[in-house]
């Protein structure tokens, strides 16, 4: 599903070269679960932004789903994503001015799926928030726009989700909620997921661990 | 064929959500298109008012004009074109009118009406048939502002030269008049038939008559004009049709109206800046979600249009709000200008104005959205997991190219339309361009000097605020083009209409003439210098006035000049014609007087052969002759040839006898002549009585008092401002609106700094500080910049555009400087309030 092969990432900042990433390679099957840890600035990010197309390794290549990322344009990258990849991300991200319901039918009308606003309402009450599709993202709680953001995430069906963070801004209780609905979707839809985190417990639910330090692979635990 | 329809579901939902923000975009829009629309309604209008009324404007459908006498041949195709037909005659001259009741003496403009004039139109009188039974009698109908000059009433007689008339009405109105004809004196109407009583048509008055003649419905004037003009040349008798009015009429009124369009479009301009500020608040706030949607797979291209979607349904409903508003204002502009219009202009809707305004101001809100939407396009998906690690290059593509392309193209094309001159459009534009480059510029300096020279011995607020100017992320740049491009174009504005009102207001002085004595005849100069010499009165050298014709220029005469050249019989003409046919009325001195200069040439020596003239710079480019080149000048019918000595340019704005052609000393004396004289008379009174004195004695001798023309001419140039001000007030409205818009773009950035400043202690008066440091720092810049541009811009304007000098108003551009520094300061302090008014956690955690 998902093969990174001696990936690099560098950044210039202020006329110094800053290396990110260094020599990563790894590979997931479909249907997997891989948590990645580490500790802040160990560059968990930059490999996820890598990993789903948005952006571009210095050196190195991604395949997600068979097709190399790396010399697709950003707009041909675009299209894979709406494709075949679901987000979550650690500050919800909800488009501010669509309802509820509305946020979770973007992806599937950039599609052009028929049945979107249906399947959007299904979704809603499958993360417990049946009769809130119109409400604004500014009326619902942290938790509760995480799981407006969760069934956004999988309401194309994606191939594989990427989360960064999922629980990061949201207190254990409503976290574990966040969690185990994400799991309950990776396998009743067999969606690959893969999760940033520094989150232990989180990463113990996984069934596969890679911990970063520095820009580098230091553990995993399919090795 | 999906992605449009998500595009257009999305940008559905945007708009729903009513962003405060665009609300401004919306709002500069509007009072541009308003201006817009008021202008352009009001000059349709007024071309339609003109149409309508032309036939009664001329009164008829064809006239003939000479300032002699018809010929015999004239006078025989005269009657044969009113064969069945009507015609009816005006003899038209200036004369002196003087109640002998009262002792007022007036110049007055005389009309002799022979004939039922007009055929088409009204003159209205007071009482009604004062018009009508003008010609039972000795009767005259005047002006009513004559009655008041004279201290007179109808049944008071008048005398004008030896005719004595009984004033039996007034003129209420009459079509053809516009306001800066009364400048010249008031009307009189009086019967032909008693003309010659009058004495007044003696040798070198200036008299012109006019044949009116009304045509069968089935005869085209126009076709009649066309075949008669050509062969009345040599008769030198003028053909006017309606069309011909209309022209002209067009003519000079395009002039006014180009103006206010101007004016007009730099609303719709500043408007344009506020939607790009606008824009720009909105597309940093949208930041975020637009790089979710490129994380769920938007394309770069699809997120571009919802924005521009909704950029340009914000600005068409900014357009229509303009153009009710428009519609609304046009009523005003009649009542503020009809004292000076010819024309009565109804304001009635006019449907091309409204659609052209609405389509201007969509089109701009589009243009000008477009360039900082691209931005859109360069939101990284990656920011959506983390803010970036390399700074955002605002790279130049393809797309950048063509909307900075299309923004000036655009500019151009709205400004050649509204001035109705490609060229003088694109010298707009051109302004523009340099102006924002030179504030580019500016912003670079400033950038640069606060990175390098900020001192560090500066208190703590005021360093902060001015490296706020340089430091990362800053707002230097935008700033500084937004406040100095709207303060630029505010100076420029104010300083074309200070430079256009002061060229109209400098006739006159405190010590000047201000009364000019004409047609003085020879044998009358010496009793009357004597007279000024024993009253003590400042008297200048008698200036002789000899008429006179052109006969042939090198070697051509003038009536194949006329008629064209000799390879094209038949040919129109020259298309000023009217330098050839006019009469010229030439003096003859041996210096050069103080309003004008000399150059090209030299002046003349006395006993030169042939005599030299020296000819208006103007017209000898017009008349197509040099220095050296040889004119031969009907003069009374004798042939006098000359040589053009010199070129001379003649400041025309000085209450001066000056003329166009100046002969060398000893080749007119001994022409019939006649002689100007002016002297000062400070009181009016004395004024007066000295006027009333020479009308009695010397009944041919007019006199025009300048101080009436001077008064007459304040008047006009009071109303020409206040039409002026009036449209520049829309310009500062949305200066003012651009200018709050522009610094709300810096909104953000601010109030998050304020907001850590005081987490980490920082008081509000420390926050106000380092906020006031930072705007007046730029307001300063931008405003000084603007207005040392706009003075540029300025004296362009006044110096090629309207030909006059250029005259800085110190105390008024401060004010203007003034004004901008302490907006930019206010709307900045206003930005952060925020900061200090709720907890800064609040705020920290909003952001």
């Amino acid at each position: 599903m998902l093969q990174c092969q001696s990936l690099s990432r560098t950044y210039r900042s202020a006329g110094r070269e800053l290396t990110v990433l260094k020599d990563i390679t790894f590979s997931l099957e479909p249907g997997g679960f891989l948590a990645i840890l580490g500790p802040s600035g160990s560059g968990k990010t930059t490999l996820l932004g890598l990993l789903a197309g948005l952006d571009r390794p210095s050196a190195g290549t991604v395949h997600l789903d068979g097709q190399e990322l790396g010399v697709l344009s950003e707009d041909h990258r675009a299209r894979v994503r709406g494709e075949k990849v679901g987000f979550v991300f650690q500050a919800f991200q909800l488009i501010p001015t669509l309802t509820a319901q509305e946020n979770i039918q973007v992806p599937m009308e950039l599609r052009g799926d028929r049945g979107a606003a249906s399947r959007a309402i299904e979704l809603l009450s499958r993360v417990g928030l049946g009769g809130r599709e119109h409400h604004y993202p500014s009326q619902l709680s942290g938790g509760e726009q995480q799981r407006v953001a969760l069934a956004r995430g999988f309401s194309i069906r994606p191939k594989i989700l990427f989360a960064d963070e999922p629980t990061g801004n949201l207190d254990a209780r409503t976290g574990a909620t966040i969690i185990d609905l994400m799991v309950g979707l990776n396998r009743d839809l067999g969606t690959t997921l893969v999760l940033v985190t520094h989150d232990l417990d989180l990463a113990e639910r996984a069934g596969r661990t890679i911990r970063l330090a520095d820009g580098s692979v230091v553990a995993d635990s399919a090795a | 064929m999906k992605a449009t329809a998500f595009v257009f579901r999305m940008a559905a939902r945007e708009l729903r959500a009513a962003p405060r923000r665009l609300l401004l975009l919306m709002g500069t829009v509007a009072v541009g298109v308003a201006a817009l629309v008021a202008i352009n309604s009001f000059t349709d209008n007024l071309q339609d008012s003109v149409r309508r009324q032309a036939r009664a404007l001329l009164g008829a459908d064809l006239a003939l004009v000479s300032r002699q006498p018809f010929s015999p041949a004239v006078e025989a195709l005269l009657d044969t074109l009113s064969r069945g037909s009507r015609l009816a005659r005006i003899t038209r001259f200036a004369g002196m009118a003087y109640v002998p009741r009262t002792s007022g003496t007036r110049l007055v403009q005389v009309a002799a009406i022979e004939g039922q004039f007009p055929f088409y139109g009204e003159i209205k009188t007071s009482p009604q048939r004062a018009w009508s039974e003008l010609d039972s009698g000795r009767h005259v109908v005047v002006d009513p502002s004559l009655l008041t000059a004279l201290n007179a009433g109808i049944g008071d007689t008048v005398s004008l030269g030896e005719g004595r008339f009984v004033i039996t009405g007034t003129v209420q109105s009459a079509p053809s008049d516009a306001g800066v004809r009364f400048a010249f004196g008031p009307r009189i109407y009086i019967p032909a038939r008693y003309l010659p009583e009058t004495r007044l048509l003696g040798f070198g008055a200036r008299v012109e008559h006019e044949a009116f003649l009304e045509l069968p419905t089935n005869v085209s004037a126009q076709a009649l004009a066309d075949r008669y003009r050509t062969s009345l040349l040599p008769e030198r008798v003028r053909v006017r049709t309606v069309a011909d009015d209309q022209r002209n009429l067009n003519d000079v009124l395009a002039r006014l109206t180009g103006y206010l369009g101007l004016v007009a479009l730099v609303a719709l301009l500043l408007g344009g800046i506020g939607v790009a500020s606008a824009v720009v608040v909105f597309v940093r706030q949208r930041s975020d979600s637009v790089a979710v949607l490129r994380c769920m797979g938007a394309t770069a291209g699809s997120i571009f249009a919802i924005y521009l979607i909704e950029a340009g349904v914000m600005g068409l409903a900014g357009s229509v709000a303009g153009a009710v508003a428009g519609v609304g204002m046009q009523r005003l502009l009649p009542s503020v200008l009809s004292s000076m219009l010819p024309v009565d202009v109804t304001p009635t809707f006019s449907w091309s104005a409204v659609g052209l305004g609405v389509g201007m101001g969509l089109w701009v809100a589009l243009v000008f959205a477009f360039l900082p939407l691209l931005a859109v396009r360069r939101v990284s998906p990656l920011s959506a997991l983390r803010r970036p690690y390399e700074s955002e290059r605002s790279s130049w593509d393809r797309w950048s190219v063509v909307a900075s392309l299309s923004l000036a193209g655009s500019t151009v094309a709205l400004a050649a339309y509204q001035v109705g001159s490609w060229r003088r459009g694109a010298i707009f534009a051109l302004a523009i361009g340099v102006a924002l480059l030179l504030l580019w510029a500016a912003a670079w300096v400033l950038i640069r000097a606060m990175h390098r020279w900020l001192p560090a011995r500066w208190p703590y607020v005021w360093r902060q605020g001015l490296a706020n100017l340089h430091r990362p992320a800053n707002q230097t740049v935008t700033l500084v083009l937004a406040i100095g491009f709207g303060a630029f174009l505010l100076g420029t504005l104010y300083l074309v209409q200070f430079n256009l009102l002061r060229q109209l207001s400098t006739a006159g002085g405190p010590a000047r003439p201000n009364l000019v004595l004409f047609d003085i005849q020879p044998d009358q100069l010496p009793a009357i210098e004597r007279g000024l010499r024993d009253a003590g009165l400042l008297h200048t050298v008698a200036t002789p006035i000899v008429p006179m014709r052109l006969r042939s220029l090198k070697g051509r005469p003038v009536t194949e000049l006329l008629a064209g050249t000799p390879d094209q019989p038949g040919g129109d003409g020259p298309a000023n014609a009217w330098v050839f046919r006019r009469e010229y009325r030439s003096t003859y001195r041996d210096s050069v007087v103080p309003s004008e200069r000399i150059v090209a040439g030299e002046w003349s020596r006395p006993g030169q052969s042939p005599a030299r003239v020296s000819v208006e710079r103007e017209l000898a480019t017009e008349l197509g002759v040099s220095v050296g080149d040889e004119i031969v000048w009907d003069v009374q019918g004798v042939s006098i040839t000359t040589e053009v000595g010199s070129l001379r340019e003649v400041d025309w704005a000085r209450f001066e006898p000056n003329f166009f052609v100046v002969f060398s000393s000893g080749a007119l004396e001994s022409a019939p002549q006649s002689f100007v004289k002016l002297t000062r008379i400070a009181d009016p009174a004395e004024r007066g009585l000295f006027q009333r004195q020479l009308a009695e004695r010397f009944g041919n001798v007019s006199t025009l008092d300048l101080s009436l023309l001077q008064q007459a001419l304040e008047q006009l140039v009071q109303r020409v401002g206040l039409a002026i001000r009036f449209m520049a007030l829309f310009s500062l409205g949305v200066g003012m609106l651009v200018l709050i818009g522009a610094l709300a773009t810096s909104r953000f950035q601010r109030v998050r700094e304020g907001a850590l400043l005081r987490t980490l202690g920082a008081t509000r008066s420390q926050i106000f500080q380092v906020v006031l440091a930072e705007y007046f720092a730029l307001g300063l810049l931008a405003s000084l910049v603007a207005l040392v541009l706009a003075a540029a811009a300025g004296w362009g304007v006044a110096r090629y555009v309207f030909e006059g000098s250029f005259g800085l108003p110190v105390i008024p551009m401060s004010a203007l400087t003034l004004l901008i520094v302490t907006v930019t300061v206010l709307v900045g302090l206003a930005n952060s309030r925020d900061v200090v008014r709720r907890p800064p956690l609040e705020v920290l955690r909003e952001q």
